[in-house]
């Protein structure tokens, strides 16, 4: 752009600058994770593994889905809960593209679930970087799939009544070649694991707890920012082998992050040119 | 140029092939299904792709992805699922995306009569999705038509950045004919316009003189941005009235301000007669021949046919039709476009004959919804 870019920090290369300050809350954890993904990519192209013009972000609707406004690569803003097919298009039309996908809970595994079950069956070479912040906070604080049981949303006044999805054990059910979850309170395992899935082929899954002091954090009697982030942290647990029965998220005994899944199946891609 | 024997849906998919089609996404819908079937086996020996994703929704927003990556897309469909398409068409509009989208028509509403054809999904072509907008509507009455009026669809999406609809129906997606199909540097193949400033300087929605702008695409250092909120020239999101009002007027406008490269009508015997009959798609098929019969019994009767719905040339519709005593508006539903012509040809001498019938018109049929009015 032919506009002022300012360069104040070392990342800032990869950001839009002109479009800041972004529209994140005070608190949200979006800004981290995205921060250690930029770290990662940053890796990758100084070491020659990843070229810069190479890279995509599409995003379908929500807080999360507004990373595409502020990276400075290709980037989509699309339709809600319709990134991943979109970012499908866009990899089988160029496949020397890298295409990261970015979207909250309510987004790629909400609205988007059908098209998330059958990116990871297809294991299609996207990498999906899903931030659950347990609500639809853009559009004020209603119910989303990751909801623990019984939490106040505004549209379950009286409590959730439906128990959470396990997105991590969904999507490691099907043929996913990498499945991993994180912490916006860990970011070094964010930029570990988002280093490790750019260097892989076929369909790449991280989960990013993240913090949402402002909506879900109202729900929960954690409004305060730094309260929230503590909570979160001290919740968080990493192992560096955990099993599928290990990925349910409960806010009592522990949220277990770590590499679910990592193996080698064969690619969407590899499959179509073999046909 | 040769003669082949094809299908409607087979002539699409030769022509599709022919524009220059590299990525197909489709999901299996009667009476579309034989189309993505075809392709399926052919244009992997053209180097594209052929998926069948899980549902319409996917389908135009893969395609829609594609286009951006470079490629030509297409996607083809029937009612139900051209239904679950409209919000994806509504971002293509948005952000001004080359697709098309061929809608075989059958009977509905709801799951309706799959197998059958009717024109009673004409304003859910031009009106499917939510927002303020014009896109280009086609519809084919033959193989022949179908053929060539999908290379139109192609340079029509690629000229003006924008979805275009393809409107056929069971009837002649199903119909054989002989047509005459071109060889590669026979016919136009109009691309995508590319920018000539350098990535530093590029808008991606800022439009040259044709209201268009020019479309850099993934992967070529134009950091581009693909919006589906309302946005300026650069593509950031924008909520003034100001903002808006440019990028709605803009898109509309420029398929407004191309309608002369858009719009075409047939028009048999419209210069001396008293009654001119309107009609399109299958049951302008039916339409000629009975016009034919009436005038070789000396019935000053014409008959005009659109091939583009939307946007009409209205001048040049008026001035076809400023002769006539009379304009009969025969379609396969309960008046559709009926209300369009009426409102160019004035009401007062427009009346609308409906065939309302899940199987091909039959001659004696149009005959008694024309010969009505005469």
């Amino acid at each position: 752009m032919a506009l002022a870019k300012l360069t104040l920090h070392p990342l800032d290369k990869y950001l839009r600058t002109d479009r800041l300050p972004h529209i994140w809350c005070p608190g949200c954890g979006i800004g981290i994770a995205l921060g250690a993904m930029l770290r990662a990519i940053d890796r990758r192209i100084n070491e020659g593994r990843l070229d810069r013009n190479k890279v995509v972000f599409v995003t379908g609707i929500g807080c999360s889905a507004r990373v595409s406004f502020y990276v400075d690569f290709d980037s989509a803003h699309t339709l809600h809960g319709r990134a991943l097919p979109f970012a499908t298009g866009v990899k089988l039309a160029n496949p020397s593209l890298e295409v990261i996908v970015v979207g909250g809970d309510g987004d790629v595994a909400g609205i988007g679930g059908n098209h998330l079950l059958h990116a990871a069956k297809r294991n299609i070479d996207l990498f999906v970087v899903m931030i659950t912040n347990f609500v639809y906070a853009m559009t004020g604080g209603q119910l989303a799939p990751t909801t623990p049981l019984k939490v106040y949303t505004t549209t379950t006044p009286h409590g959730n009544p439906e128990p959470p999805l396990n997105v991590i054990k969904l999507v490691a059910s099907l043929n996913a070649n990498y499945v991993a979850r994180a912490s916006i309170t860990t970011p070094h395992y964010i930029e570990m694991f988002t280093y490790k899935a750019l260097g892989m082929k076929g369909f790449r899954f991280l989960e990013v707890i993240s913090t949402c002091p402002e909506v879900y954090g109202r729900h929960i009697g954690l409004r305060n920012p730094v309260t929230m982030f503590e909570e979160l942290k001290k919740r968080v647990k990493y192992k560096p082998n955990p099993v599928i029965d290990e990925s349910d998220i409960d806010w009592e005994k522990g949220i277990v992050i770590g590499e679910y899944v990592v193996r080698n199946n064969p690619s969407y891609l590899d499959l179509v040119k073999r046909g | 140029m040769r003669r082949e024997f094809l299908s409607g849906n087979r002539a699409i998919a030769e022509a599709a092939i022919l524009s220059g089609l590299k990525f197909y996404a489709g999901y299996p819908i009667t009476p579309a299904s034989d189309l993505m079937e075809y392709l399926a086996e052919k244009l992997p020996r053209y180097g594209g792709i052929v998926v069948q994703f899980e549902d319409e929704i996917a389908s135009i927003n893969a395609a829609i992805g594609a286009s951006w990556a470079g490629v030509k897309a297409m996607t083809a469909t029937s009612g139900p699922g051209f239904s679950l398409m409209a919000e994806g068409v509504s971002l293509a509009v948005a952000t001004e995306t080359p697709v098309v989208v061929v809608d075989i028509m059958r009977a509905g509403p709801s799951t309706g009569i799959p197998t059958k054809a009717t024109q009673s999904d004409v304003y859910q072509a031009r009106w499917l999705a939510h927002g303020d907008y014009t896109i280009p509507v086609f519809a084919p009455w033959s193989v022949q038509d179908c053929y060539d009026m999908t290379i139109k669809s192609f340079n029509v999406a690629e000229k003006f950045r924008t979805p275009v609809v393809l409107l056929s129906d069971a009837n002649i997606a199903h119909m054989w004919e002989t047509l005459y199909v071109k060889e590669p540097g026979e016919v136009e193949i109009i691309e995508r316009k590319k920018p000539s400033a350098p990535p530093d300087d590029y808008r991606p929605y800022k439009p040259d003189e044709d209201l268009v702008p020019p479309m850099a695409v993934f992967g070529e250092g134009y950091k581009v941005i693909v919006e589906s909120l309302v946005h300026d020239e650069l593509g950031y999101y924008r909520q003034d009235s100001e903002t808006y009002r440019e990028m709605v007027t803009r898109l509309n406008e420029k398929i407004r301000r191309g309608v002369g490269y858009i719009y075409e009508q047939e028009e048999y015997w419209v210069e001396d007669s008293d009654v001119v009959v309107v009609a399109y798609g299958s049951t302008a098929r039916m339409v000629y021949p009975v016009v034919k019969a009436l005038r070789q019994r000396g019935a000053r009767v014409g008959f005009l046919r659109l091939k583009t719905l939307w946007p009409l040339n209205e001048e040049w519709l008026w001035k076809s039709l400023s002769r006539a005593g009379k304009v009969v508006v025969v379609e396969n539903n309960t008046g559709r476009l009926y209300l369009d012509v009426a409102r160019i040809a004035g009401s007062a001498r427009t009346f609308f004959s409906p065939v309302i019938t899940v199987d091909p018109p039959k001659f004696n049929e149009v005959m008694e919804a024309v010969a009505r009015w005469l």
